[in-house]
C-alpha cells in the first residue's frame, strides 16, 4: 500500500522535510516496517514535541507511534507501570493519579509520548533529586532493525538499554516501557514562590536551598536591563499530603482534570515576539509573582505544565518558527552562564521565559543530556538575524566549559560540536551499530549531526 | 540538511567557474557547509583575465578555487565534469555529486554565458549556443535537480536569473530572452515543488562586476559577487522565493515593467 507523504517539522516549526508516514496499530506492524528496506532511513515519531528535527526523516519513513496499543497497566503493589510507547504523558498521568501514583519525571509539557520521553531521556524539575527518566525505566521493549522484538533491561543488555535511553530513536523503535512510578496522596503540590533580584541572587538562592525541595525551577528574565538581568521567579515544591489540602479538596484529593486548553491563533505576524513585546511580557510575569509566598497549594498542571494551558503557542513565533537553545554547564562554570546571559542580552536575543535549573548526577546513558550543573533553556525566534553565528559562539563557550546542548531541543548544532559535547559518543555509536548494523534507522537530526551510519554516508 | 537557521551542510555548484557561484559557495562554506562539489566543463580553458574576488589570483582553476574553499572551512571539495550544453551528461554529473556529497542540501545553478549581442546578430548560431546554455541547459539541469531534491524530501535549488530577463532590452536581446525564459521556468518549478520539501530560490542580480562583465559600462545599482552571496545566504535563511540584488531593484523594476514601450526603448538603449 502506498503510504501518505507529509511535510513534517518539530515543535519549533522550522526546516520542514517530506517523508512517508506509517501509523502502525500493532507491534507486529512495526516489526513488518523494520523488516523491510528503508533506503533513506526510518525513525519513530510521537507527538512531534521535540523542538527540532529529531522525529523527521527527509525522503524516508516516519513511524507514527501514537496508534500503538498499550494502555497503562499499573501494578498497584509495586507502582511499576507498563505502558505503550505511543501513550502521552498526559494520558499516563490521567491513568495513574486516581490510583495514587505519579510519573517519576515530567517535562514542561504533558504532550509527549512515553517512547519519545525515553529516547530523549527527559528531565524535570526534580532532576537534582531523582535524575532523568532513564533512572526510573525498568525495561524497554524495542523493535530492532530486521524486525526482531526484544525486551531489554539495564541488567539483561546494559549497552543496548542505555544506548536507547537518550538515543534519539536510533537504536530501534520503542514500543513499550516499564516505569517505576512514585506514590502520591494528592494531585496537588505545596509550592514556595520567591522572586530574585538578578542572576547572581538566583544562582545563590538555588545553590543554597535547592536540596530542601523535591521540585525546583527558576524562570529568569534576560530582557531586564540595568543590573537586573537574570532576575527571576523561583518556584519550588513537593507533592502535597492530603491533610495539607483545603477542606473542600480533601474529599477528592486525586482529582486531575486539567482545564480545557485555550488555543493560540494559528497565525501570527512575523516579529510579534520581538525584544519589546518580550520585555513587556517578562516584566508582567515578574511583577505578577509574589515577592515571597510559602506553602501555596497548586495543581499539577499549573505547577508543571503552565504552557500546556495554551494549545499551539508555538505559532506565536510566526512563520519562521522558533528554536530552543538548552545547554548545561558544570557547577563551577557559573562565569560561563553569566557570560552567555550577557551575550544574549547584548545581542538583543532576549528570550521569553528562560528556564534555569540545577541538575544532579547523570545516568549511564552515553547520549543522555543531564550532568551535574546548571541548565538554561531559551526560546528564540528562528528568524532573528545573526542568530546562527551567535549560537555557534555560545556552543564554543558551552563546550569549552565541559558542557553540552540538549539534542531533543536542537535544530542547528554543527556536527563538529557533537563529540566535544558528548565525549562518550563512540561508546554510544558502538552500541547503535550493534543494534543497527545496516544503518536502517535515520533521522534529519542524525543526518545533520552525522549521528548514524545513514547520516555518515558517503 | 539545512538547519533551522538556514545553515547548510553540502553544496553542488553547477558552473564551478562562475565567480558569483563561487562567491555564494564560499559564503555558504564560511557559514558552515562542509562538503562541496564543483561541476565544471572539463575542456574549458582557464580564464585569462585576473579578478579580485573571490580568489585573489583565480584562474588556476580548479586548484585555487578548491584551496580557497578549503581555506574557508570545507572538509572536502570535489570537481566533477558538467557541460550545460550537453544534456546527455547531466544525469552522470548529478550522480557523481550525490556519490560525493550524500544529501545535496543546495544546488546552485550559476552557469551561463553573456556573449555579445553584436556577435549574436552577426552569427545567429552563436545566439543559438548562448540560448542553449542560458536557457535549455538550465531546464535540463533544473529538472535533474528537482528530481533529486524531491527524492531527498528536502533541499534548495538556487537559480541565478537576472534582471535582464525581467524586461528584455533590444540591446541585450538574446541573453535577456534566455534569462526571461529561465526565470519563468524556475518560478514554475518552484510552484511544482511546493509541498515536496524541496524549494527553488530565484536570484535576480542587476549588473554584477565580474570577469563576465569586464569592460562593460556598469548599469545603475551595480553589485559585487559578495553582495549576491550575502543575499543568497539571507534568502536561504528566510526561505525566500525571489531575491533581488541589490534589494532596491525590486522596486525599480516594478516601475520599469510599467513604462510604456516607446519610453522603454529609449531608456534601454
Amino acid at each position: 500500500m502506498e503510504l501518505p507523504q507529509r511535510l513534517l517539522t518539530g515543535f519549533g516549526r522550522t526546516a520542514p522535510t517530506r517523508a512517508s508516514v506509517a501509523r502502525p496499530r500493532s507491534v507486529e506492524e512495526v516489526a513488518g516496517l523494520l523488516a523491510a528496506a528503508a533506503p533513506r532511513g526510518l525513525i519513530a515519531r510521537g507527538l512531534g514535541s521535540s523542538y527540532g528535527d529529531a522525529a523527521q526523516c527527509a525522503g524516508g519513513l516516519v513511524v507514527d507511534c501514537t496508534g500503538l496499543p498499550g494502555r497503562p497497566r499499573l501494578d498497584p503493589e509495586t507502582g511499576r507501570c507498563a505502558v505503550g510507547a505511543g501513550v502521552s504523558l498526559d494520558a499516563l498521568m490521567r491513568a495513574l493519579l486516581p490510583r495514587g501514583w505519579f510519573v517519576p519525571v515530567t517535562p514542561g509539557t504533558r504532550q509527549v509520548t512515553v517512547g519519545g520521553a525515553v529516547a530523549a531521556d527527559i528531565h524535570g524539575k526534580n532532576h537534582h533529586v531523582d535524575g532523568s527518566l532513564g533512572h526510573h525505566v525498568r525495561s524497554l521493549t524495542l523493535v530492532l532493525p530486521g524486525g526482531e522484538v526484544r525486551t531489554v533491561t539495564p541488567e539483561s543488555d546494559p549497552a543496548l538499554f542505555w544506548a536507547t535511553v537518550g538515543g534519539m530513536g536510533l537504536t530501534g523503535v520503542i514500543t513499550e516501557a516499564v516505569v517505576q512510578c512514585v506514590p502520591v496522596e494528592t494531585a496537588f503540590l505545596r509550592v514556595d514562590t520567591e522572586r530574585t533580584r538578578d542572576l547572581d541572587h538566583t544562582l545563590e538562592l538555588m545553590a543554597a536551598t535547592d536540596d530542601h525541595h523535591h521540585y525546583s525551577v527558576a524562570w529568569i528574565d534576560l530582557a531586564a536591563g540595568k543590573g537586573a538581568t537574570g532576575r527571576g521567579v523561583l518556584t519550588r515544591g513537593r507533592h502535597a499530603r492530603r491533610d495539607e489540602l483545603p477542606a473542600r479538596r480533601r474529599g477528592t484529593p486525586l482529582a486531575f482534570a486539567p482545564a480545557t486548553r485555550l488555543r493560540a491563533p494559528g497565525w501570527a505576524p512575523p516579529g510579534l515576539l520581538n525584544r519589546h513585546t518580550v520585555r513587556a511580557f517578562n516584566e508582567a510575569w515578574y511583577r505578577r509573582a509574589p515577592a515571597l509566598r510559602r506553602n501555596e497549594i497548586q495543581g499539577i498542571a499549573p505547577f508543571f505544565h503552565p504552557l500546556d494551558g495554551v494549545r499551539g503557542w508555538n505559532a506565536l513565533y510566526g512563520p519562521r518558527g522558533l528554536v530552543q537553545y538548552q545547554f548545561v554547564v558544570p557547577f563551577g562554570a557559573e562565569p560561563v552562564l553569566r557570560a552567555v546571559a550577557g551575550r544574549l542580552a547584548a545581542a538583543g536575543a532576549v528570550s521569553f521565559l528562560a528556564v534555569l535549573k540545577r541538575f544532579g548526577p547523570g545516568n549511564p546513558a552515553p547520549l543522555s543530556f543531564p550532568m551535574p550543573g546548571w541548565t538554561l533553556a531559551l526560546d528564540l525566534p528562528a528568524g532573528l538575524g545573526g542568530l546562527a553565528a551567535l549560537l555557534t559562539e555560545l556552543d564554543e563557550r558551552v563546550a569549552g566549559a565541559g558542557g553540552r546542548v540538549y539534542l531533543a531541543k536542537d535544530a542547528r548544532l554543527p556536527a563538529s560540536m557533537l563529540a566535544r559535547m558528548y565525549p562518550r559518543l563512540a561508546e554510544w555509536d558502538a552500541a547503535r551499530r550493534a543494534a543497527d548494523p545496516t544503518g536502517l534507522l535515520g533521522s534529519d537530526l542524525a543526518r545533520r549531526l552525522s549521528l548514524s551510519q545513514e547520516g555518515r554516508k558517503p | 540538511m539545512k538547519n533551522a537557521l538556514g545553515t547548510v551542510g553540502t553544496v553542488l555548484l553547477l558552473g564551478g567557474r562562475s565567480e558569483i557561484g563561487l562567491a555564494v559557495t564560499a559564503r555558504l562554506v564560511r557559514d558552515g557547509a562542509r562538503r562541496v562539489v564543483l561541476a565544471v566543463r572539463a575542456d574549458e580553458p582557464p580564464s585569462a583575465s585576473p579578478s579580485a574576488f573571490p580568489f585573489a589570483s583565480p584562474p588556476a582553476f580548479p586548484h585555487a578555487a578548491v584551496a580557497a574553499l578549503k581555506e574557508a572551512g570545507a572538509d572536502a571539495v570535489h570537481v566533477v565534469p558538467f557541460d550545460a550544453a550537453d544534456p546527455d551528461g547531466h544525469a552522470a554529473a548529478f550522480r557523481a555529486a550525490r556519490d560525493r556529497l550524500g544529501d545535496v542540501d543546495v544546488v546552485i545553478a550559476a552557469f551561463g554565458v553573456l556573449g555579445s549581442q553584436a556577435a549574436c546578430e552577426r552569427d545567429p548560431r552563436a545566439a543559438f549556443r548562448s540560448a542553449t546554455v542560458n536557457f535549455a541547459g538550465h531546464v535540463s539541469a533544473g529538472l535533474h535537480a528537482a528530481r533529486l531534491l524531491r527524492e531527498q524530501g528536502h533541499g534548495t535549488l538556487v537559480v541565478l536569473s537576472s534582471v535582464a530577463g525581467v524586461r528584455v532590452r533590444g540591446s541585450n536581446l538574446v541573453y535577456g530572452a534566455a534569462k526571461a525564459g529561465l526565470d519563468a521556468f524556475a518560478h514554475g518549478l518552484a510552484d511544482a515543488l511546493t509541498g515536496s520539501g524541496a524549494h527553488v530560490m530565484v536570484v535576480r542580480p542587476g549588473f554584477v562586476r565580474t570577469r563576465m562583465t569586464e569592460g562593460l559600462a556598469p548599469a545603475p545599482f551595480p553589485a559585487t559577487p559578495a553582495q549576491v552571496a550575502d543575499a543568497v545566504a539571507e534568502g536561504l535563511r528566510l526561505d525566500r522565493r525571489t531575491v533581488w540584488v541589490p534589494g532596491g531593484l525590486r522596486v525599480l523594476f516594478a516601475a520599469l515593467r510599467l513604462v510604456p514601450r516607446p519610453l522603454w526603448r529609449r531608456l534601454s538603449r
